[in-house]
């Protein structure tokens, strides 16, 4: 179809009343049927085709898309165009109708704003490489966030979303970077410290010292750094702000390296008044002591009990008798050396006049405290045994998922995950909350009971695999290798003496053939499991379990449920690095069906660790009784389509998926989740135990 | 044919080596008490070329063999070759310097395959003999003859671990990137590169190690900032060596190329 004629403005209208459910509702679609009846027929198209995937998210959307889609295409391109809609829908996932409606409403604004975005620098883009490059710099995790104003509160630097001043990305993202480098220098050559050292902190003081200031860490940055104080002088010239002519003659005493914040601090009283702030350049940011000095106290304080707790077990450690006979104290001190500057001066923990090694984790706790406090104070010389503190302030907080599922709902502290609408050809971002809980193991005589009845078949099991594991083998007929092959070298010789040329390959050599595969069960603990599939489930595992042992391959095994997004729960049975031993049989034995069959949450995160163990082969093995289906819609389609785009993302990562079922309408649909070659039907719920240690066995040689 | 000359193991000429500790009295006091050495430490920061040095101070030929995943005990001990019809005996590295009392050192030993321990073993201890299985003998070893054995603590593969059987016969050193000073020298003497872009060079690696475990698995080593320090003195602008002797090398992962760059950047 070359050239399609346009539709006319009825059959668009007619269209949208269906797309728009419009019997069941008040919604006029004469206006914007007559907009779209005037643009040429492949617009249209694009068009209505978008109201129809924004009206699969909800009918309102796609009336206002309806309403609104002609004129906002004019303004944007088709890319921007998208890009409105998916973040229409994604503030919809987030936070509801009216957002979302706003988001639509404002089209004129986020044209403008993608406009900027072109020539701009979006922090997210560049969020990985600032982080890594701080993180290079100071040696301590700073963490990057997103605000208004740029600021830090000496643990987060905050960065405005966009960067748009100048009129290029490459340009707005050195902006970011050197903003970024101005904050650490605030960290690093005691801006905070010093500010914080003031009893009252005025606004007008504020203003001056930051002024003052950012020239002296300009000029911190050009002795450290002087790379990145070339590009931070560019970008004064692009920006095109100079320093009235006072100010030069500061920048030049504010210069000399052996200028410190307290000086400043001094200068700015002096000056209050006199002297007014230069306007701030771009990538300037501002002071807020407030947030800095509650973000510090709450660090110091954990900061001084870890390194206490830290230097007690150390010492522990280092003379476990020794301590015990002599009751006194180890004389603990800080060595403070010459250069009062906290990197280049090497301070040492002395123990007894003798240096004391620092493991790493202490080392940068020192050098963390040393930002803050510019020395290791005596108090924090003190070992502390554990008991002394609250245990929250020496451990990061987690939360247990039972407690979380207790309370209200929120997503703190669970994975998230996106999952894929089909009908949006889209994900929905952060979609599944997910958490992980325990099985309870439950001790009877399941297990016993299991290797009793499958005696014979747990043998032959065995056998059959212990057949797999590649023994070396012995190469004959070499190039290379370490043994004399006695058959090639009477046969070589006798040929020798026959006249013809005698081989090289003389030698054995000893091959290993190392299976090097790990492999995640996922099991379906869904409500339907009930009954003889949970038996059956349960049984196969034990079965695999015994058989994988004797095999030596890298298992896990995971139960997989839950009941919608907000609840998608994976329940550990084996991990990687367990042995198969008492707790995890009684596990085996706990398994319990729960709720709704969700995949797409538990394939994401199996193939995620799986990805992040090492082996050559990595497979992911689903056991499941049906198709994907959850309460909230996940059903049908969306469910098959989800599912199907997990997987497609867990190969591509390099993982292998395998489907066993006992569904017996899977025909209908495995082979598009899957593939036809990778999954297996088992018609008879009984031969599962059987069956699943069969196909494994398959798959892997 | 190959065949082990061992003067050609003899270090004639004295390599640098900067000494950042005691490392080289508690070497001699070891060999002299007929103790294993273990040298541990990060890749790059001066294992190797110490035991250049410590060979040439005490005048033993050093026979220095990098391990891999398929190195076998045969190779270190030798093999019977088909030579014109017969059969020849050709000594491995260990059995050459176990005969003649020199040096072997065992590079990156955990690569090596676990049977290798088995002829490491009886050499560690007390007993200090080589079993020859093929010959039926047992080797005594030479007075002067001593063993060293490098592994780098940094890999994380519980594969690649160093049993305790093994670790627990030898006589530990640890070797850590030398202190900002010493590094300094140490480039400026191996490339001749000038002070201050040495310093910028070893204020580069700080930043580097600081990303050690936030996606780097290891910071930029002493020897790839002497090879950046050389590609500098050779001509090549200071960023481009970074990039191409140190981030490149460092990791292919394209943000963590994009942040190295930065520092470097930011540096010169």
């Amino acid at each position: 179809m070359a050239h399609p004629s346009p539709l006319s403005e009825d059959a668009i209208r007619q269209r949208l009343d269906r797309l728009l459910e419009v019997e069941f509702s008040f919604r006029d679609t004469s206006l914007p049927a007559a907009a779209i009846a005037r643009l040429p027929a492949t617009q249209q198209a694009w068009l209505l085709e978008w109201v129809q995937r924004v009206a699969s998210t909800h009918v309102e959307l796609g009336y206002q898309l309806a309403c609104k889609g002609v004129e906002a295409s004019r303004l944007m391109s088709a890319e921007s165009f998208a890009e409105w809609l998916y973040h229409a829908m994604d503030r919809y996932d987030a936070e509801g109708l009216r957002p979302a409606l706003l988001v639509l409403e404002h089209y004129p604004e986020f044209a403008a704003e993608q406009q900027a975005r072109r020539q701009g620098a979006l922090l997210r883009n560049h969020e990985g490489v600032l982080n890594r490059f701080l993180q290079g710099l100071s040696g301590r995790p700073l963490k990057l966030a997103e605000a208004e104003v740029i600021f830090t509160d000496s643990e987060t630097l905050y960065l405005p979303t966009l960067q748009s001043l100048l009129p290029t990305p490459q340009q707005n993202f050195e902006l970011y970077k050197v903003s970024c480098a101005l904050l650490w220098a605030q960290i690093r050559f005691g801006t905070l410290r010093a500010l914080l050292r003031e009893p009252s902190i005025e606004e007008p003081f504020l203003q001056l010292f930051h002024a003052l200031e950012s020239l002296r860490l300009e000029a911190c940055l050009e002795r450290e750094l002087p790379g990145l104080h070339r590009s931070l002088l560019q970008l004064e010239q692009a920006l095109g702000s100079t320093l009235p002519e006072p100010w030069e003659v500061l920048r030049k005493g504010l210069s000399a390296p052996d200028v410190d914040a307290s000086d400043v601090i001094r200068m700015a009283h002096q000056n209050l008044g006199q002297l007014s702030p230069y306007p701030a350049r771009g990538y300037q940011g501002t002071l807020k002591p407030e947030r800095v000095r509650s973000c510090m106290e709450h660090r110091v304080q954990r900061e001084k009990a870890r390194f206490r707790v830290g230097l007690n077990t150390l010492l522990e450690d280092l003379k476990p008798a020794d301590r015990a006979e002599a009751a006194e104290t180890p004389r603990l001190h800080a060595s403070q050396g010459e250069d009062q500057d906290v990197f280049s001066g090497e301070i040492e923990i002395l123990l007894d006049d003798m240096p004391l090694p620092l493991p790493e984790a202490m080392q940068s706790l020192k050098r963390s405290i040393l930002l803050d406090l510019g020395e290791i104070p005596d108090d924090y010389l003190q070992p502390a045994g554990p008991g002394e503190y609250d245990p929250s302030l020496l451990q990061d907080e987690s939360r247990d998922a039972d407690d979380v599922w207790h309370g209200s709902y929120h997503e703190e502290g669970a994975w998230l995950y996106d999952e894929w609408d089909f009908q949006r050809s889209h994900y929905r971002r952060n979609w599944c909350a997910m958490r992980e809980r325990q099985i309870t193991p439950v001790y009877d005589d399941f297990v016993n009971n299991t290797l009793q009845r499958h005696h014979g078949l747990i043998k032959h099991l065995r056998k059959t695999f212990e057949a797999l594991r590649h023994e070396n083998r012995r190469l004959k007929r070499q190039r290379e290798g370490e043994d004399v092959d006695l058959d090639a070298l009477v046969e070589a010789l006798s040929n020798a003496h026959l006249g013809f040329e005698m081989s090289d390959r003389l030698l054995t050599r000893m091959q290993r053939n190392e299976r090097n595969i790990a492999v995640i069960f996922m099991v379906d603990m869904s409500g339907s499991t009930k009954g003889w599939i949970n038996d059956a489930e349960r049984e196969s595992l034990i079965l695999l379990c015994e058989a994988l042992e004797s095999l030596g391959d890298r298992y896990a095994i995971y139960g997989f449920s839950g009941m919608t997004r907000k609840r998608c729960e994976l329940f550990p049975v084996k991990r990687f690095d367990e042995t198969y031993d008492d707790e995890v049989k009684a596990r085996i034995s706990g398994i319990r069906p729960q709720d709704y069959t969700r995949m797409g949450f538990a394939i994401r995160h199996l193939s995620a660790l799986l990805r992040e163990t090492e082996a050559r082969t990595r497979i992911l093995i689903t056991l499941s009784d049906g198709k994907p289906d959850d309460y909230d819609g996940y059903r049908g389609q969306y469910g098959i389509e989800d599912t199907r785009r997990a997987l497609v993302e867990a190969r591509r990562s390099g993982v292998h998926p395998y489907c066993i079922t006992i569904d017996e309408q899977a025909r209908d649909y495995l082979p598009h989740l899957y593939g036809p070659a990778a999954y297996s039907v088992v018609d008879d719920v009984r031969s599962l135990p059987l069956k699943v240690s069969d196909i494994y066995r398959r798959l892997t040689t | 044919m190959r065949s082990f000359r061992l003067d050609e193991y003899r270090i004639e000429e004295e390599p640098f080596y900067q000494p950042t500790g005691d490392e080289i009295t508690l070497f001699e006091a070891a060999y002299h008490n007929q103790l294993p050495i273990l040298l541990k430490g990060p890749t790059g920061c001066g294992k190797t070329r110490f035991m250049e040095y410590m060979a040439w101070r005490l005048q033993r030929p050093l026979i220095t063999v990098s391990c891999h995943d398929d190195l076998t005990a045969s190779d270190l001990v030798g093999r019977y070759l088909v030579k014109g019809g017969e059969t020849v005996w050709i000594d491995g590295p260990l059995t050459q310097a176990v005969k003649a009392g020199g040096i072997c050192y065992l590079d990156e030993i955990v690569e090596a395959r676990k049977d290798t321990m088995v002829v490491i073993h009886p050499l560690a201890d007390d007993r200090r003999v080589l079993p020859v299985e093929k010959l039926g003998t047992l080797i005594e070893a030479e007075p002067e003859f001593a063993i060293a054995i490098s592994y780098n603590p940094g890999y994380q593969s519980v594969l690649k671990d160093l049993k305790q059987s093994t670790r627990q016969r030898f006589v530990a050193l640890e070797f850590n990137y030398p202190t900002p000073e010493l590094e300094q020298a140490i480039i400026v003497r191996e490339s001749g590169l000038d002070e201050s872009r040495a310093r910028g060079l070893v204020k580069f690696a700080a930043m580097t190690r600081n990303l050690k475990g936030s996606g780097l698995e290891e910071g930029a080593s002493t020897r790839l900032l002497v090879h950046a320090a050389k590609l500098m003195v050779a001509g090549v602008s200071p960023l481009s060596a970074c990039r191409g002797a140190v981030a490149q090398a460092l990791t292919d992962d394209p943000e963590m190329l994009a942040s190295v760059n930065e520092l470097s950047s930011s540096l010169f």
